[in-house]
Parts: C-alpha cells; sequence; structure tokens
C-alpha cells in the first residue's frame, strides 16, 4: 500500500493507530487520584510530543542517514514561527498559508547554511551550524526588532491587517473555521480524555511527515546518504558527488524544521527569540540519541520523553513531593523529601541527565534498541532494521 | 506474524467506520460550563505563574511567599492581613464564592515561550480559573495574550512596561502595578529640583519592551525639564557584565546616568558603573550622577553600599505607615522573618483583588470579574485611594519616589521615601501617544 511493502505498511498502520490514541495512552490513570499527576494528556502537551516528534523525525534525515550532526536546527524552528506568525498577521489565520510559508522560508534559510556549511564536515560542520544558530538566534533577538518585536515575541492583535479574513472570521489560528484550542472532553467513569482539534492537526501532519520519512529512508536516495555516512571518500572515489546528496538532506531536515515552527505557531501564535537559541538545537539531538539515531520511530519516541519529563517532572515541586510523603517521620520526610527534590521542579533536567548517560552507556541504540532487547527477550527474535528495532550500528 | 491485505471492501468499510469515529466527538458534550475552567468540587484553582530562575528569580520567590500568604487569608487562616483593611467587605474568609482557594505553580523563567507554555499547562491540565504573576512585561505582555485566548482572568504580577496596559492591553487582563509613564512623571521634578535643569543624561536600557517604554517615558519627562538626552544604549536582558557598556559613559561628555534597568540586571549594572569610579568624577563641573527610575527593596539590598543616595521610584515600601501597610507587612513579617518587597506586595493585592471581584461579581466568569473590577474604586491596600480605570485596565494612585538610604539601619532599611507624588500628577489620557494603538477588545470567557 502507497509504495510501501507489506512489514512496512503494518509498521505505518501501527503508528497510526498509536498516534490517534494518543489521548488515551497518554491519559492512563483516574482523576482526582495521587497518581493524576502523570497524566501528560492535555492538549498543549500532546501538541508538543506531536510537534517536536516532527522537529526530531527531520533531524534524524540529515543526522541518522548522513551522520551530519548540526547545532543549528533550532535556527529553523525560528524561522517558521516567525513566518508564520507573519501570515496569521497579514494573511489569514487560517494556518495553511503561514505553514506553508513556514516550510518556504526554513527551506531558503536552511539552502543557504547548508551551502555554506557543508563545506565541511564532522565537528567543523558541527561548529559552523552552532555559529549560524547563535547568529540567527541574535539578530532575532536585537538586530530585527522590527521584524521579530525582540525579547517580547511576535505576537498577534485585533488590529492586525489580515488581506483574507473576512469580518466574521475567528480571531484565533484555524483551519478553515475550527480553532486549534477547541477541545471535546469525554468523561468515562473517573477518566477523562480531552479530544484536541490543534493536536489532530499536528497528528495527521506528523503521520504525513513520518510517512515521507519512511519513503525516504527506503529510497535509493536514502541509500545514497547512508553512503554518505558510512564512507564518504569511497563514495567520492567511486564519481559519485555527495554534495548535491547532504545538501537535499539538510534542506529536508530545515523544511521539517520550519513545519514544526510553523506549527508551533498555530497552536499558540507566539513567536519568540528564545526558540532560536542553540540549545532548542540541543534538545533535538538530544531526542534523536535518546530515542535511537537512524531508527525510523526513536526520535519520536525520544522526543514524547523528554517533552513528558519537561512538563510533568518539572511540576512536581516540594509541597507535592511533602504530600507524597506525609506518612513518614518528621526529619525523614524532610530528608527524603529534599533528595527527591534535587530531580524534580526545577531539577527535572538532573533526571534528563542521569537518563541520558544511562541510555547512552547501556542502550547505544537508544530507547528503540531497549525495546529490541525486551523482545528478543521473551523468544521473539529482534527485526534488526529501523522498523520496530535498532540498527547494528550506535549512535555516534 | 499476520499480515495486512487491504482490499478495496476493506478499506472502503475501515473509511467509514474512521468517519465515524471522527465525528464522535461532537456527541460529547464539550461545552459543559458556561467559560473556561469552571470551579466544580467546592475549590477552585488559582495559577502562579512566577519566575524561578534567571535575572528576576529574588522578585519571583517573593511573590510566591506573597501569594501563599493571600491564599492563607483568603481560606480564613493567618491575621487577614490586609483584608482587614480593605475598603470593600466582600471577602469573608471562606475561600471565594465559598469554594476552598488551591494553588498551583509555574517557573516563567523570564522567558515568553516558556511562560506561555507554563501558564498553558495551568489551564489545560490543573484547570486554573485565574493566572497570575511575572516579574517581566515581555512575560507579562505573552502571557496576558494566551489568558485573553483562553479565555481565563490575568492579573498582572509585576510589570512596569507602558504597553502592558497600552498597546498591548487585552479585556482579560488588570495592572495593579504602576508603570513607565508614570515613574517619569512622579521622578522628573524631583530630579530637576535635585540636580537641575541643564543636564546631559545617558540611558542603559535592558532591550525589551518595559526597557523601551521606561526610556521613552523618562527621556520624554526630563527632556520637558530642560535636560538633553547624549545617547541610548540597549542592553540584552541575558548580559550579566556591564562593564562594556559602562566604559563609554565616561568620554560621551554626559553628567548623568540612566539605567533603564531591574532585577539582576540593575545590580550588576549599578555595580560595574560604581567600579567605573562614575559618582565620584566630575563632570562639565558637576558632580556625575545615576538614576534608577524603577527601585525595588531587593535590588538595593542586592546592590549594598552602591545604591546609596541615588534617586528612583517604586510602587510601594514596606516602612509606609498606613493601615494597610502596616496589617500586610506585620502578616508577611510574621511568617517570613523579613519585611515584603513591592512586587509581594502587588500580587497580594491582586490576589485580593480577583477574589474580591468574585465575591461581588457572584461568579468566577472572567466577563462578570472583569465588569466587577472595571472602574472599581478602593483604598484600605497601601496606595491610599486607588481606581482600576475601565479604559484600559490600568490601576491609578500615587507614586513613591525613593532615595537610597545613607545610614540603613538593617539590611531591610536600605530607601527612604523622599516624597509621595498624588496621583493627579501622574495620571494620562488614555489614547496618550505612548499608550495608544491597542484595544481592549471584548472579554472571553472561553
Amino acid at each position: 500500500m502507497l509504495g510501501l511493502n507489506k512489514k512496512d505498511t503494518k509498521f505505518l498502520l501501527i503508528v497510526i493507530c498509536l498516534t490517534l490514541a494518543t489521548p488515551f495512552l497518554m491519559q492512563p490513570f483516574a482523576e482526582g487520584t495521587a497518581l493524576a499527576q502523570f497524566n501528560g494528556g492535555y492538549p498543549d502537551l500532546m501538541q508538543r510530543v506531536a510537534i517536536f516528534g516532527i522537529f526530531a523525525i527531520g533531524f534524524n534525515i540529515l543526522f541518522g542517514l548522513t551522520g551530519y550532526l548540526s547545532f543549528g536546527h533550532a535556527a529553523f524552528l525560528g524561522v517558521g514561527s516567525y513566518s508564520a506568525v507573519w501570515m496569521f498577521k497579514l494573511l489569514s489565520m487560517n494556518i495553511i498559508p503561514g505553514i506553508i510559508l513556514a516550510m518556504i522560508m526554513s527551506g531558503l534559510f536552511a539552502l543557504l547554511i547548508g551551502y555554506i556549511s557543508l563545506r565541511r564536515s564532522g565537528i567543523y560542520f558541527s561548529i559552523l551550524t552552532l555559529a549560524f544558530a547563535q547568529m540567527s538566534y541574535n539578530l532575532a533577538y536585537s538586530v530585527l526588532t522590527p521584524i521579530t518585536n525582540g525579547e517580547t515575541g511576535l505576537q498577534v492583535r485585533p488590529t492586525d491587517v489580515r488581506l483574507l479574513d473576512g469580518a466574521n472570521a475567528p480571531d484565533y489560528p484555524n483551519l478553515f473555521g475550527w480553532t486549534m484550542s477547541t477541545s471535546y472532553k469525554w468523561e468515562l467513569g473517573a477518566h477523562q480524555f480531552t479530544f484536541n482539534v490543534g493536536f489532530y492537526v499536528c497528528a495527521v501532519i506528523a503521520i504525513a511527515a513520518f510517512y515521507l520519512s519512511l519513503r525516504i529512508f527506503r529510497s535509493p536516495f536514502g541509500l545514497m546518504l547512508r553512503a554518505v555516512k558510512s564512507n564518504q571518500q569511497r563514495m567520492s572515489y567511486t564519481g559519485l558527488n555527495p554534495k548535491p546528496y547532504t545538501l537535499a538532506a539538510f534542506v529536508i531536515s530545515g523544511m521539517y524544521a520550519g513545519l514544526a515552527g510553523g506549527l508551533l505557531a498555530s497552536m499558540d501564535p507566539l513567536a519568540g527569540a528564545e526558540r532560536m537559541q542553540w540549545t532548542v538545537g540541543g534538545e533535538v539531538v538530544v531526542m534523536t540519541i535518546l530515542g535511537g539515531a537512524g531508527t525510523l520511530l526513536g526520535p519520536v519516541l525520544g522526543a514524547g520523553a523528554i517533552k513528558y519529563l519537561e512538563n510533568i517532572f518539572s511540576k512536581i515541586n516540594e509541597s507535592v513531593l511533602h504530600s507524597w510523603f506525609s506518612f513518614l517521620p518528621d526529619g525523614l520526610e524532610d530528608a527524603v523529601v529534599w533528595l527527591f527534590a534535587r530531580f524534580t521542579g526545577d531539577g527535572w533536567h538532573l533526571t534528563l541527565g542521569l537518563l541520558f548517560m544511562a541510555v547512552v552507556i547501556f542502550l547505544p541504540g537508544g530507547l528503540m534498541e531497549g525495546g529490541a532487547r525486551i523482545r528478543a527477550k521473551f523468544g521473539r527474535r529482534g527485526d534488526i532494521d529501523e522498523t520496530g528495532a535498532a540498527t547494528k550500528t550506535p549512535a555516534e | 506474524m499476520s499480515l495486512i491485505k487491504p482490499t478495496r471492501r476493506g478499506l472502503l468499510k475501515g473509511g467509514a467506520y474512521a468517519g465515524a469515529a471522527l465525528a464522535t466527538p461532537t456527541f460529547f458534550t464539550s461545552q459543559a460550563n458556561a467559560y473556561t475552567n469552571a470551579p466544580s468540587g467546592g475549590k477552585v484553582t488559582l495559577g502562579f505563574n512566577v519566575p524561578q530562575t534567571g535575572p528576576y528569580a529574588d522578585e519571583g520567590g517573593d511573590e510566591l511567599r506573597a501569594y501563599q500568604l493571600a491564599v492563607e487569608h483568603l481560606n480564613g487562616g493567618g491575621d487577614g492581613g490586609m483584608m482587614n483593611t480593605f475598603s470593600s467587605k466582600a471577602l469573608k474568609g471562606n475561600g471565594i464564592l465559598g469554594n476552598k482557594v488551591e494553588f498551583v505553580t509555574g517557573d516563567t523563567q523570564t522567558k515568553s515561550d516558556a511562560a506561555r507554555a507554563s501558564a498553558k499547562s495551568m489551564i489545560e491540565k490543573d484547570g486554573a480559573v485565574m493566572i497570575t504573576g511575572g516579574s517581566s512585561s515581555g512575560v507579562a505582555i505573552a502571557v496576558q495574550g494566551l489568558c485573553q485566548e483562553a479565555g481565563v482572568i490575568f492579573m498582572a504580577g509585576l510589570t512596569h512596561s507602558n504597553d502592558t496596559t497600552g498597546k498591548d492591553k487585552k479585556a482579560n487582563g488588570f495592572r495593579h502595578f504602576f508603570n513607565g509613564y508614570m515613574s517619569a512623571a512622579a521622578l522628573a521634578p524631583v530630579l530637576a529640583k535635585m540636580y537641575g535643569t541643564d543636564r546631559k543624561a545617558y540611558h542603559l536600557t535592558a532591550d525589551y519592551t518595559w526597557g523601551w517604554t521606561q526610556q521613552e517615558s523618562i527621556a520624554a519627562a526630563t527632556e520637558a525639564k530642560g535636560w538633553e538626552t547624549v545617547k541610548n544604549v540597549l542592553t540584552p536582558l541575558a548580559t550579566t557584565d556591564f562593564s562594556s557598556y559602562v566604559a563609554p559613559v565616561l568620554n560621551s561628555g554626559a553628567d548623568i546616568l540612566v539605567l533603564n534597568h531591574y532585577g539582576g540586571n540593575m545590580i550588576n549594572s549599578l555595580t560595574a558603573a560604581v567600579q567605573f569610579g562614575l559618582r565620584d568624577k566630575q563632570v562639565n563641573g558637576k558632580n556625575f550622577e545615576i538614576v534608577v527610575p524603577l527601585y525595588s527593596r531587593l535590588m538595593a539590598k542586592g546592590a549594598g553600599e552602591n545604591v546609596k543616595g541615588i534617586f528612583g521610584s517604586t510602587n510601594w515600601h514596606w516602612s509606609l505607615q498606613d493601615e494597610g501597610s502596616k496589617a500586610f507587612v506585620k502578616s508577611f513579617g510574621t511568617k517570613y522573618g523579613f519585611p515584603p518587597s513591592q512586587a509581594a506586595h502587588t500580587v497580594y493585592c491582586q490576589t485580593l483583588l480577583y477574589a474580591d471581584a468574585c465575591e461581588r461579581a457572584g461568579t468566577h466568569n472572567p466577563c462578570g470579574v472583569g465588569e466587577a473590577l472595571e472602574g472599581f474604586k478602593f483604598s484600605g491596600l497601601g496606595n491610599g485611594d486607588v481606581e482600576y480605570r475601565a479604559d484600559d485596565h490600568q490601576c491609578f494612585k500615587d507614586v513613591l519616589v525613593v532615595k537610597g538610604k545613607e545610614n540603613p539601619t538593617s539590611e531591610f532599611d536600605v530607601l527612604e521615601v523622599v516624597e509621595v507624588t498624588p496621583r493627579e500628577q501622574v495620571e494620562y489620557a488614555p489614547d496618550h501617544p505612548m499608550f495608544a494603538g491597542g484595544e481592549l477588545g471584548k472579554c472571553n470567557a472561553g
């Protein structure tokens, strides 16, 4: 189906089911119980997981296939966001023009940065992209203030032009009248599930993005990109020029990042310069490696894991911990709370760091390798390819 | 392994099921309540979104303490604080409208993106019916926009930019704190009296909405008194080392340095300026002076010795002797062991004002609460007679001009009030050029 073999079709269908069932999967606990703290099925987090999933899928096309490690992808995310918000201001609150311009602008931007950065490989390439990201951040933060509104961030206002919108068009981002923030709640006993329009828009686009990346992985073009990773010199000696392939991969992954940025702005119409900071570019690297670089599903899992940790663990503050450990004697309670407070709340980065170290040391192939090992343990032969299991080559 | 072999019939059938499944959500009750996050189960959740990391973390920490105190008082605990001196007597100490007040907290990191994400999760996950807090105008404007979209009330914390109730004002947003224009209007006459009318000023300005409007206001007000603005240099908010910005001041011919900085920024820039010996210099035959338009006790404490004799303005100071201020300082001091800052004061007032408006409106519905707040006149909250102007949701009240104390008696006694500028002197028309260009829009209840 759709140009895929049977195994990939099945894989794609599983991914579609998982994505569409996210509101259930991320909301496993009943409301009002102590474990409800760990529910993540609210619109903002689900949207973020889908959007950063797209970001990581795109990043993986460059890093997973060609091995070029870019620290500058946050710049494309930011360019996408700014383009989308400008479309909301000038043309229409319908998200379609915004997303299209986001992809075009980030593609052009990626072409420029890629053309220059790809003159070098390895660490020099990484440093060049890092430098470009930092430049873009500073441009957005202070130099280009008239376009980006600096630190305050670019926002939509009721007084904006919006050429295509009629008098009765919604004031918030929408898809032909469906506002992104609309949610339907379904109460099932003590459980409560939220179905959000914005999330399903992101989810459908994420599935399309995933399908495209699956096709790229399986195509002769994908094979060329793998050749670049395994031995670029040998590729040159056989008479093939790797440059156009790497540049194409760079632009494609840049456009994925732009798409993610455009979607971020569509879910919440504000574009801030922090989005372009290199730490965001570093975050997508961590997501990809945590999930499993070079695998198809890994980056999405990595994105989900990090966004979940960020949003749920950072909410567990000391008063929540006190309510958990109130059964302990006073002195002991304070000690235990102090210890846990280092790893939750503001300290969630510490938890992430430990998790990341554990994965890199014990599971070089990321969470996907972990999954494959578990499956192998239960007697099923782990498929050693990108569809369900880890690659043989660890992340670099 | 079972393989999926799609047939045309199978696909059509699947499509029909999928279509039916997609249509089902419309059967669910989506808008059971009249407004976003209507309280249920006898409790109401408020969202306190404050900076816990970054250059304004000190202010954020103090805001959080004041919020906890306010919640305690609203629920009938403690000594009641300013609830006893507040001119409106709608609050009974049994929560808000009989609902017990609970709260969730979030970290804005003083970044618009992070602040919005944190506010969003408080509204969507925790069911907060009101968001309040923040110590930066960039963040306040971003979160105010979000609350307008989500249909909850935003009670701004410490935000001093003209834009918050100027071109970025929103129907769901309310500000108790004063603004850059008011600071400038209060400060300029005092500066002209102290330092003369033929001064040359050099501005260092935090590069975001607050810095821009603060600088614009103070430059306009001092120029009206005869001062000349030599130069204005924008500094990024994340700057910690200001020496490269301070060094050029010496050769600019200016004899006044205006630091449009706040929080950690101001502590660092003032310290750099003092280390460069600016305050001991003579320029154009006059003593070189430094001015900090927006002052707070936390900043003055952070900058230590360097603030002595430096003029600025503030929204409130703990040494005020009216009944409201005394009650607040007493209950805050009893709970935490030190006096509150102006950030703590403004957020405590905002929480009480919100609760009171709910009681008077008889609902948590943002539109009803907004109506109750618009044009509301009150006193007893430490600033004398105050009015929430209906045109732009800005509070109008007296402004304090303060000076770094020469002989502090304790580590908290670092500022002295030089003048209480009456409200009439700092008032402006809602369509003043510095505030024009925005509109409140309609209140949104979600």
